[in-house]
């Protein structure tokens, strides 16, 4: 006996030592139960931080844009006068945002906000012999843009240089140009002036479409061919904490007056799967955590009645209802702990094993496993206070056992 | 059940309860010992009144002041006879300290059960088993100890031990004993025999 634990530990502790095939069993039911719930909250995590990621990696967190032109039609509101007035609403041109250079220099200082990189977007025709392609042109200022885009990352072949006569473009639109690297090719806007520019590096950004449209040039090149000189259509930003971009965004577009629309808005789709997955993995947890909990509280129900002649005589011997209680909950809590225990670490190794099993084609990782330690200390934190919670009633009952019938029995 | 009972049990006093099954032999112990309330009259233990306590209280006093002894000697399992033994005490103290082990010890060692001290309850004897409850009824050095046929279940030479055993720390302890019991030869041997007819004492 333990001199250094209080008498209701050894209690609890040598009552659940005896009931060993009982207690096995249970710590077995709640080990499954927390493995499941480690596993899936664990494969979870990794999928959307991939998923974040990949996402991240090929987009601005917020972008900004010049505010839409709306049409301010008069009217002649006087008494007795009706005006039927259709509104159309105009075309939207392609503008340079106002002050872009002052917006810039501000959100620079910002200390959220860690990259500022202004663009100018563009539409073009892509012509090289008889074949021509419609393109979208960015134009970039490479140094900053790079930071918010991994382009470089992306590169099959040549560099990421990007001088006035220079164009990056994506793989499917090199081969439907039939061009290679250091080629030339005609890009013409649609405003009518055009450019002769040299291919300095193909990319491929794993997605076809992306990389039949987009090509980037530079800041200067794009400004030419809209004729909006000195003009840039978006600023690109990427912001510290990328869930508090929509925060961000809102108040960049209040203070600026431009539209600022974060990632969070423009992958509206991608954040409802993400909340439909959260909330039906929280269901799955509370569930699970229910039917652990019901288990505990039956072992302890048959226990309580099994033992009802020890608990009259530990109440003969002037054991306190309290003490009584205490035993028992500690046992609801101790059988918790110990199934939390065993399955958290079950889970955590199984989601690895899976993990390491599971590969791509070509033997990379299908996604980085992100396991956060504070998932197992959550998991088994939770398990030991539902596990006391559930031995909640079993020890009232037993607490409130008359000594008299308890020995009788 | 119990009709007219007036009763002074003394100190340091070795009494049998004798009576034939469904006298009220038992609702009489458990009243005494604090298990059961009575529907009226009073009950004095050392001198405090105690239909006025409440339960806390009550559990205090049984835990202090008297210590019980079962026909199936009733240890728990789970425990060793030595563990038994400190029972009562870890109740008040909570924590095992050596000082308990050692009154555990020297309690074991006067119902002769030394060697044993490490057995765990459901491995002994029945006569082994009852004298371990003997040496956890005195753990709390109590008053008085209450034996509900304490011998009911023994052969006749165990059963001869563990009366020896109780006449014995009755006199080296000075507490007082009440015995329920069947067997009139062990009651001849007490100071006093108190016999219940009908819930009534017919004879003291």
């Amino acid at each position: 006996m333990n001199r250094w634990l209080p008498f209701e530990w050894i209690a609890a502790i040598r009552f659940l030592k005896e009931g060993r095939t009982q207690t096995l069993f249970i710590i077995t039911a709640v080990a499954i139960g927390v493995a499941v719930i480690v596993f899936m909250s664990a494969l979870l995590a990794s999928l959307q931080a991939n998923f974040i990621k990949r996402v991240l990696t090929s987009q601005p967190h917020i972008q900004l844009i010049p505010p839409d032109e709306i049409a301010r039609p008069q009217r002649f509101d006087r008494p007795g006068l009706a005006v039927a007035a259709t509104v159309q609403r105009p075309a939207q041109r392609i503008r340079s945002i106002e002050q872009w250079q002052k917006i810039a220099a501000l959100l620079k200082t910002w200390p959220d906000i860690t990259n500022v990189s202004p663009t100018m977007v563009t539409s073009a025709l892509a012509v090289r012999g008889d074949s021509n392609r419609s393109i979208t042109v960015t134009g970039i200022d490479p140094d900053i843009y790079f930071r918010i885009v991994k382009i470089p990352d992306y590169i099959v072949a040549g560099q990421t240089r990007v001088l006035t006569d220079d164009i990056l473009i994506g793989t499917e639109l090199a081969r439907d140009l039939g061009v290679k690297l250091g080629d030339k090719m005609i890009v013409s806007a649609a405003t009518g002036a055009s450019r002769v520019l040299t291919i300095t590096g193909i990319f491929d950004l794993g997605n076809k479409a992306a990389n039949q449209r987009s090509t980037f040039v530079a800041l200067r090149t794009a400004q030419t061919l809209s004729n909006l000189v000195g003009g840039v259509t978006t600023i690109d930003l990427t912001v510290k904490d990328v869930y508090a971009a929509d925060k961000i965004a809102n108040t960049i577009g209040a203070a600026t007056g431009v539209e600022a629309d974060s990632w969070i808005k423009t992958n509206s789709q991608f954040f409802t799967a993400v909340n439909a997955q959260t909330l039906s993995n929280t269901v799955i947890r509370i569930f699970v955590g229910l039917s652990v909990a019901f288990g505990i509280a039956s072992v302890l129900v048959v226990s309580v009645i099994q033992r009802s002649k020890d608990i009259g005589i530990l109440r003969a011997m002037g054991t306190a209802q309290g003490q009584i209680l205490r035993i028992f909950l500690l046992q609801g809590g101790l059988l918790a702990l110990a199934g939390a225990i065993v399955g958290a670490s079950t889970g955590g190794c199984a989601i690895v094993f899976w993990h390491s099993y599971l590969r791509q084609p070509d033997g990379t990782e299908l996604f980085p496993l992100v396991i956060d330690p504070m998932l197992f200390v959550e998991a088994i934190l939770i398990a030991a206070v539902t596990g006391v919670a559930a031995a909640a009633f079993p020890a009232f009952g037993a607490a409130k056992l008359d000594p008299v019938v308890a020995i009788r029995g | 059940m119990l009709r007219d009972i007036d009763l002074v049990l003394r100190r340091r006093e070795f009494v049998a309860l004798m009576g034939p099954s469904g006298s009220g032999k038992s609702t009489l112990l458990n009243i005494i010992g604090l298990l059961d309330r009575p529907t009226s009259g009073r009950l004095f233990i050392e001198g405090s009144e105690t239909s006025t306590l409440d339960d806390a209280a009550i559990t205090r006093l049984r835990g202090r002041s008297l210590g019980f002894v079962f026909q199936y000697h009733y240890l728990i399992s789970a425990f060793t006879a030595l563990e038994n033994v400190m029972m009562p005490l870890l109740v008040e103290n909570e924590f095992p300290s050596e000082k308990i082990r050692e009154r555990a010890r020297a309690l074991l060692h006067e119902v002769g059960l030394t060697p044993w001290e490490n057995n765990l309850a459901n491995n002994m004897s029945g006569g082994q088993q009852q004298r371990v409850a003997i040496a956890r009824a005195l753990a709390m050095n109590p008053a008085l100890i209450l034996a509900d046929e304490p011998t009911g279940n023994l052969d006749t030479k165990s059963a001869d031990q563990v009366f020896e055993m109780m006449r014995v720390v009755n006199r080296r302890e000075g507490t007082a004993f009440l015995i329920v019991t069947h067997n009139l030869d062990l009651a001849r041997r007490c100071d006093r025999i108190i016999e219940l007819v009908d819930g009534r004492i017919s004879k003291l």
